[in-house]
């Protein structure tokens, strides 16, 4: 099994109509025991998420750095962090690490500062990815590019974006035994952040 | 091989681990105190080969000791011990790693409650109700499963660990007879039973 299986995980982001959604399972395993059923791998920078999938370890220990480097760019710049800046930040940060990775395959999501939608995903070392309709990671990603091919459409409004983003997880997740065990969306507008907590399988 | 659990409940946490410090096809000691008190009132319950064993836990809670000296006595949360750990552990993966998966118990006042913590030796950390380490979780997870609810007192948690153990005894391949049981709440880290006395060289 390979490292980033390890513990398991599946996120998807996708954007709308001057909005942007993200979502992931709650899962924590070990291999094929699970630990636990909250463990959140999508966290808030602003208006931003960055969603983090892999080895739980580095999960936190990049949400640790980047809450960090969020915090001092803040202090020094006097002015938020765009998505773009975040996923540039996030990918050099990985790069660094070139021959000694950190162990995860992020996805940033947000809203710049003409909130414009935004997304990128890149892999452990740190290669972006810009699309406009959506990014997917995880131990679901078959599964996950599946469900967002067919029932992504441009420009949908936040009601129908929540919709999809959440029947496009939990079918993936339904399908690998790695990830799922609960699942949390958060949808971005200018207006604030709306999250819920979905009702899913607990197996 | 080591088998090492807690489970969380109202007031406080219980942990619980076997004593025997073996390798290979000897058993070195069978009165080996794996939960070290951290601080007044938490405490970690550590399982892996004994030489990271004690210096991880020994380096956590002098490191914490050293802390509360510096600071005019404040003590930290168990929320900031556990993170301090899983620093402690991230820090040391890609450098010399501790291969110790721990359970970290502890009771804050300001709260009134206990929380249980469980880490493994790649330091991924995360709070839970109750938890096993190694193969004891093939064994112990579902009696927990199914027993755990909120709102134990003492002795239903008790009851709890005492099945665990029981059910160990009866389907684990191996044999550890004795086992040492701590708990943490308002009175601090009290051992409640041991099978064979630490103290005893």
């Amino acid at each position: 099994m390979s490292i980033l299986e390890y513990n398991g995980a599946a996120i998807i982001a996708m954007t709308g109509k001057n909005c942007v959604g993200i979502a992931c399972d709650t899962r924590l395993g070990a291999q094929a025991q699970t630990v636990s059923c909250d463990f959140r791998k999508v966290f808030q920078f602003n208006k931003s998420f960055v969603g983090l999938a892999g080895l739980a370890t580095d999960v936190q220990t990049m949400n640790n750095l980047l809450t960090f480097r969020k915090n001092l760019y803040e202090l020094r710049e006097e002015r938020e962090m765009t998505p773009r800046v975040l996923s540039n930040l996030l990918s050099n940060l990985l790069y660094e690490k070139r021959f000694g990775p950190y162990f995860i395959e992020p996805v940033v999501a947000g809203l710049d500062e003409n909130n414009e939608p935004f997304l990128s995903g890149m892999d452990l070392i740190g290669a972006p990815v810009y699309t406009d309709d959506f990014v997917v990671s995880g131990t679901a990603t078959g599964n996950m590019y599946g469900m967002c091919e067919t029932l992504y459409k441009k420009d949908m409004e936040v009601e129908e974006l929540f919709e999809t983003l959440s029947q496009a997880l939990l079918a993936s997740v339904d399908r690998d035994a790695l990830s799922g065990w609960g699942a949390t969306v958060h949808i971005v507008t200018k207006d604030g952040v709306i999250s819920r907590e979905l009702k899913a399988r607990m197996d | 091989m080591d088998t090492v659990f807690g489970v969380e409940y109202e007031g406080g946490v219980i942990l619980a681990a076997d004593q025997s410090n073996a390798r290979s096809i000897l058993t070195y000691q069978s009165n080996l105190d794996k939960i070290t008190k951290l601080s007044p009132s938490s405490a970690l319950a550590v399982s892996g080969p004994n030489a990271d064993l004690v210096n991880f836990s020994e380096y956590i809670s002098k490191n914490l000791a050293i802390y509360q000296l510096s600071n005019d006595g404040l003590q930290l949360s168990t929320h900031a011990q556990a993170n301090y750990c899983r620093g402690e552990l991230a820090t040391a993966l890609r450098k010399g790693p501790y291969q110790v998966n721990c359970l970290l118990g502890g009771y804050d006042a300001s709260s009134g409650k206990g929380s249980l913590y469980w880490m493994d030796y790649f330091a991924a950390l995360s709070k839970v109700n109750y938890g096993c380490q190694g193969y004891a979780s093939s064994f112990c997870l579902s009696i927990m499963d199914r027993d755990w609810k909120e709102g134990l007192d003492q002795d239903q948690a008790v009851a709890i660990v005492d099945k665990c153990i029981k059910e160990l005894s009866l389907r684990f391949l191996m044999n550890q007879p004795n086992f040492i049981i701590k708990v943490i709440d308002k009175d601090g880290v009290k051992t409640l039973k041991f099978g064979s006395d630490p103290a005893d060289t």
